[in-house]
């Protein structure tokens, strides 16, 4: 059983390689809000690969992140002076990154052999999870029985991460603190 | 420019009057729901921190924090981790961290699914409040010090 279907792929191949040149076009561009909203495309593009393979969870959070990490970057860095990294080609840095790319596509492609098919993963926990789910934990949304409920010491983990971060931020922007007397 | 304390034009203030209830009001449905259709604690919790910042960016920093201050979004983070860790900590009484101890009830209502809903709200309480404080601490505190 293919778990996407012929239709899904021819829809999510365009966007793909729309991700990636927008992502090319976010590195390369020399204006700072052209890079930001080159990120923000590449960024929309995610969420709606998202869609298609029938994640609205994942597609709902990736759409809202991105629109708060576009307004935070263009608040955060446009009015900032950034200094120009435009020095010219350098020609041994062009031939050791051709090298390492040619490393990783080599390696790359061994370890991707080994693989399993998409959608079908080794460990078959997730198979309990789909037949069981709504039973043990009364949730219909399987997404959040799994995050909240068998997987909520993860989401524990990563609820702390995002506090440290957030503490993080405050105690190196404040101005309290940093009043010399 | 115009200075960024005082807000963008009218016509942005009179949308952005218009729409910020809106915002607000399916960022908590959607955290409510969570457990029901998609979304859940942390989209949910970003879209209300969006509306808060919606009202940065048309009023300027000054009328919004009438609203929502930074002491206030931090006790509410304080809150929020308190109340996930509290959820978590109370399933130690039925046997093991986590443990789902309230009533399941009826699948596609919304009372149902035990601490989910809670630890949704937990979860948006402080995703919430945590991106409006990083919102708040990347771009006014830069701009206080000018």
């Amino acid at each position: 059983m293919d778990f996407v279907t012929l239709q899904e792929t021819a829809q999510l191949y365009p966007l793909l390689i729309f991700m990636i040149l927008a992502a090319i076009v976010a590195v390369e561009t020399k204006d700072l809000l052209s890079s930001i909203i080159a990120v923000g495309a590449a960024g929309l593009g995610l969420s709606v690969a998202f869609l298609i393979l029938k994640a609205p969870d994942l597609a709902i959070t990736q759409l809202v992140v991105e629109i708060l990490c576009l307004i935070l970057l263009i608040r955060a860095t446009i009015k900032r002076d950034i200094p120009s990294l435009n020095r010219g080609t350098d020609y041994a840095r062009l031939i050791s990154a051709l090298i390492f790319v040619l490393v990783f596509l080599y390696f790359g492609y061994f370890a991707l052999k080994g693989l399993p098919p998409f959608g079908k993963p080794y460990l078959n926990v997730s198979q309990t999870y789909l037949n069981e789910g709504l039973k043990r934990t009364g949730a219909a949304n399987l997404v959040a029985a799994v995050i909240l409920d068998f997987r909520g010491y993860d989401t524990f983990g990563e609820a702390t991460v995002l506090f440290t971060a957030v503490i993080g931020v405050i105690v190196v922007l404040r101005k309290i603190g940093r009043i010399k007397k | 420019m115009k200075e960024p304390e005082q807000g963008m034009t009218l016509i942005v203030k009179v949308i952005t009057r218009l729409t910020v209830g809106f915002i607000l009001l399916f960022g908590i449905y959607i955290v409510l729901h969570g457990h029901i259709s998609p979304g859940g604690g942390f989209a949910g919790g970003v879209i209300v921190a969006l509306s808060f910042i919606h009202l940065i960016l048309a009023y300027g920093g000054k009328f919004a924090f009438k609203k929502l201050n930074q002491t206030k979004a931090s006790f509410l983070e304080n809150i929020g981790a308190i109340m996930f860790f509290t959820i978590a900590l109370l399933g130690i009484i039925g046997g093991f961290f986590f443990l789902n101890f309230l009533k399941k009830g009826e699948p596609f209502h919304l009372a149902s699914a035990g601490i989910i809903p809670f630890c949704n709200i937990a979860i948006c309480l402080k995703v919430g409040a945590g991106l409006f404080l990083i919102f708040v601490a990347l771009t006014l505190f830069k701009m206080e010090k000018k």
